[in-house]
């Protein structure tokens, strides 16, 4: 059968080729962002590098680099290039006021993401005969609709399912007969445990393929993916910033890293601690500059995420260079079943509650397939010297749970401790004690 | 007629009532009673202490998280009826009881019932005007 490539022309281009478009597209992003958005003249002059300084993609490395510290403190719309009367679309990362990360896009930028997001589909096998199950959330996080847009573009049938009522996602599973699914890959696996608990076959449902990311997750999960719900599971790669889901794809042929469509992104991967470019191959993190956006373009954006690049050809075709699988992260941010959360989110949401000292630790597990997250909280003098009922610290914990949730979007489950009983630390990663095993 | 005592916020795990036991042992602090109210994850441990200062002193010293609260102690002859002729005066005039423990005194003819309550003056008003005992703090710190 001959792989299926939804733009074969651009995802199949000779190297050299590929590279002088992307130095083309490059030349023209770097001028639109250094005449438009003040950030980024700011921070080249103060690299004393001007856009015409940049004569080959290599030169690239002689610009600064964009960090999600910058871009929160842009917010909400200080990185955009284009007036709001362009954008058509917004969307952002979970965070407490100012904290989060909002995005913006045009009509063309949505017409990009849609695009890639179908080409993404077919890389995992695909067509417009193809019922989808989106179980990605929608809303501001950029996984629905971004899936929802890619699978629409193909002329597949799309189920807009969004996340949790599992025993109807069960029941629409059973009854609508979808080919494909996406969502997180931990919750693939809870739908599948909560099948079987409904008696339900889970291995003999329509379903074919699943499309799986926006969590770190490991081959032994693909293992288990793939045979209690009887399907390929395959790999995909996004995040709000850069563009939402479908900024890389694993295709069904190589199933060994996913393929970055390179005709809209430049990658690099950096040593984390020096920033110094790193030959590819070499594992470090992943640094981003869009080539087509408009609304929210990114010079060389830090994701913090941890990967190596695979340069070797791919049996399906596809010139563009593959990232492997994300080793980890660079700073602190956990993902809790889909969601960027960062320790200092949490301590921002406890410091907000009356009473309450910012000593904390959180404890990421699993259990069964699901993330958890637990919130050691110690009791401060001032909560406990003025009540000693079960009522008052059951009620404090309450009000922890549901701020947590109202700001970050997460379940979290909170725990009071005894004073000093959680170390105190100068550094922030061991805020975090991870007990999954990925 | 009030009585202080100590509430120790304690989690639930191996060893937690031990470390306060023992250091009111070291500082040769007697506990006159005591109750626990536990959830799943933690607990409060409630004390009436011959020496309310000292006690308070070394718990802080070792950081623990306490509280001093205000607490009635009311003596009741230990027969059947002892504590309903109490709950009946405070049922009458709606006096709502935040948590209670009880102990029987060393020669057997009394029990103390410890009683906390939202406001402690109204409620030592209330059982004094209907002839039951209220104990002294004093009293209660030396039996």
């Amino acid at each position: 059968m001959a792989v299926m490539i939804y733009n074969e022309e651009f995802e199949t281009l000779p190297r050299e080729v590929l590279e002088a478009l992307q130095f083309k597209r490059l030349q023209q992003v770097l001028q639109r962002v250094y005449h438009t958005v003040g950030f980024y003249r700011r921070t080249f002059d103060a690299a004393g590098v001007k856009p015409d300084d940049i004569r080959t993609l290599a030169d690239l490395s002689r610009l600064p680099f964009t960090s999600k510290q910058d871009l929160r403190e842009n917010y909400p719309f200080g990185l955009f290039a284009v007036p709001m009367s362009s954008v058509v679309r917004l969307h952002a990362s979970s965070g407490t006021t100012g904290r989060s990360t909002v995005v913006g896009y045009t009509k063309r930028d949505i017409d990009t993401w849609s695009e890639l997001m179908a080409r993404c589909f077919v890389a995992a096998g695909l067509t417009k005969n193809d019922i989808i199950h989106n179980a990605y959330g929608y809303g501001l996080f950029t996984g629905g609709l971004g899936a929802h847009y890619g699978a629409e573009r193909l002329g597949a049938s799309v189920i807009p399912m969004s996340g949790g009522n599992t025993k109807r996602q069960i029941m629409i599973l059973q009854d609508f007969g979808p080919t494909a699914i996406c969502c997180t890959p931990s919750y693939a696996l809870n739908l599948a445990e909560q099948g079987q608990a409904m008696g339900v076959d889970m291995r003999s449902l329509r379903l074919r393929v699943g499309i799986f990311g926006a969590e770190p997750w490991s081959d032994q999960m693909r293992d288990q993916i793939e045979d209690q719900l009887a399907i390929q599971a395959l790999n995909i790669y996004g995040l709000s910033e850069v563009m939402g889901p479908g900024v890389a794809m694993e295709c069904t042929e190589g199933r060994e890293g996913m393929h970055i469509f390179e005709d809209h992104f430049i990658v690099e991967t950096i040593h984390p601690e020096t920033g110094a470019v790193l030959p590819p191959g070499e594992e470090g993190e992943i640094v981003f500059t869009t080539l087509s956006k408009e609304a929210f373009p990114l010079i060389r954006y830090r994701t913090r995420d941890v990967a190596r690049l695979i340069t070797a050809p791919c049996r399906c075709g596809r010139s563009h260079v593959r990232m492997g699988r994300i080793m980890g992260r660079s700073d602190d941010m956990l993902i809790i079943r889909g969601v960027n959360v960062f320790p200092s989110q949490i301590e921002a949401v406890l410091v907000g509650i009356e009473g309450l000292e910012p000593h904390y630790q959180l404890v990421v597990d699993r259990e069964g397939t699901l993330d958890t997250l637990e919130v050691q909280v110690e009791v401060s003098e001032r909560t406990f010297a003025n009540a000693d009922e079960v009522k008052v610290l059951q009620k404090m914990e309450r009000r922890i749970v549901k701020d947590i949730k109202d700001y970050l979007g997460v379940s979290a489950k909170v725990k009071l401790v005894e004073p000093k009983s959680l170390q105190r630390f100068e550094g922030k990663a061991s805020r975090v004690t991870d007990r999954r095993k990925l | 007629m009030k009585v202080d005592q100590i509430s120790i916020f304690l989690e639930n795990k191996p060893g937690g009532l031990e470390r306060v036991t023992r250091i009111l042992k070291e500082a040769n602090i007697n506990i006159r009673t005591l109750s626990i109210a536990d959830t799943s994850e933690f607990g409060i441990l409630r004390l009436i202490v011959n020496d309310v200062e000292a006690t308070v002193r070394v718990l802080k010293e070792d950081g623990f998280r306490i509280s001093r609260t205000t607490v009635v102690a009311v003596e009741v002859p230990d027969r059947p009826g002892g504590l309903h002729s109490i709950m009946e005066v405070l049922s009458g005039h709606d006096i709502n009881v935040e948590y209670l423990y009880a102990f029987v005194e060393k020669s057997g003819e009394n029990a103390v019932i410890i009683f906390r309550f939202d406001n402690p003056d109204q409620a030592i008003d209330v059982l004094l005007k209907n002839n039951l005992t209220v104990l002294p703090g004093a009293k209660l710190y030396s039996l």
